[in-house]
């Protein structure tokens, strides 16, 4: 399956969770994206943000110094 | 359709919404809306659908900017007395979105030429200021199975429903023009400025849900507001087997224009 990847890290609120949302658009169902993000404000809010709006989150992992990586499945 | 970086940073607080998103913003790039009269009522209408990035916005009204209008018509501007209003509305439109499309008509709605005109639309917002067109907006909505949104303010009050076939019509519910005189019109009665500024805004509304696809219009039933007291009331209704027009045995056939000016303040 592929697996979608979006960077985020340089953007803020409120267009990290519209950057995640139009990629998350592109997804077929059941599809994976993964979402660099930084700790923080992005952090906290984009994985309630896309479980609020009925996605699910796989997992969060760190990846280096400020940075995360968010799997979302569609 | 793709939405480009700036449209995606103009949209931002649409797109985040559950219920638009990126699906409901082009289903909103790609939606065209008739709005019938640049006044109290299509000013803020007009204004909120241009931001929302309607696709295509047409204006249609054969009237001047007019001192009196100013105190509720917000899209009009000092500056802009004596233009013609689609003109005024055509230029507020143009700077506050490129994305819209503004196409106007700078003509009276009549029976002839309304078929013409809303067949290019999806939604129509009644923004008049009279019964016989109110009417007539509904007779040729049933004829052509458009939906719209009818909408009127007087003093502290307003009043809202929407139409889509096969639910209530306007003349389910008022049969007919009331006599002239029997309803005063806004030139006598006056009209607090913002009233029109709610009720246009809640066609506005009414017209974005439809284009997404989204939530329950104002179908069946009849939303009606008075400021003084602040409430907002909404009295259920249904498509009445006996109306005239979209009954079971429609005695109204075609269009007409009734000759019964309501603001008849210039006449």
């Amino acid at each position: 399956m592929t697996i979608h990847k979006l960077d985020i890290t340089k953007e803020h609120c409120p267009m990290t969770f519209v950057k995640t949302k139009l990629e998350m658009s592109k997804l077929k169902e059941g599809e994976i994206l993964e979402v660099l993000l930084k700790e923080g404000e992005p952090l906290e809010n984009i994985p309630k943000s896309l479980k609020e709006q009925g996605f699910e989150v796989l997992g969060i992992s760190h990846i280096e110094s400020d940075v995360y990586k968010v799997q979302i499945k569609k | 359709m793709n939405l480009s970086e700036e449209q995606i940073e103009r949209y931002s607080r649409h797109i985040i919404l559950a219920d638009v998103g990126p699906e409901g913003q082009e289903a909103i790039l790609h939606g065209k809306v008739l709005i019938v009269g640049a006044g109290g009522l299509g000013s803020p209408a007009a204004l909120y659908l241009a931001a929302a990035g309607v696709g295509t916005i047409g204006l249609i009204d054969n009237d001047e900017v007019d001192l009196t209008n100013l105190q509720r018509q917000i899209i009009h501007a000092t500056p802009d007395l004596n233009k013609p209003k689609v003109l005024s509305a055509k230029e507020k439109i143009e700077k506050l979105n490129p994305d819209v499309e503004t196409v106007i008509y700078r003509e009276r709605i009549t029976s002839e030429n309304i078929m013409g005109i809303i067949q290019e639309y999806d939604f129509l917002i009644d923004g008049t200021d009279n019964f016989p067109t109110k009417f007539l907006i509904n007779d040729a909505c049933v004829f052509a199975q458009k939906s719209f949104s009818h909408g009127g303010v007087l003093r502290f009050k307003g009043q809202t429903m929407t139409y889509t076939p096969g639910n209530a019509c306007y003349r389910c519910v008022f049969r007919s023009p009331p006599p002239k005189d029997a309803v005063p019109s806004c030139s006598q009665a006056g009209i607090l400025g913002s009233i029109a500024g709610i009720l246009g805004t809640i066609q506005a509304t009414e017209a974005l849900k439809y284009l997404i696809g989204k939530g329950h219009l104002l179908t069946n039933r009849v939303l009606t507001f008075d400021a003084m007291q602040m409430e907002f009331r909404t009295v259920n209704i249904e498509r009445d087997h006996r109306c005239p027009i979209c009954g079971d045995n429609p005695t109204i056939k075609e269009l007409s224009d009734e000759e019964q000016p309501v603001c008849d303040l210039k006449q």
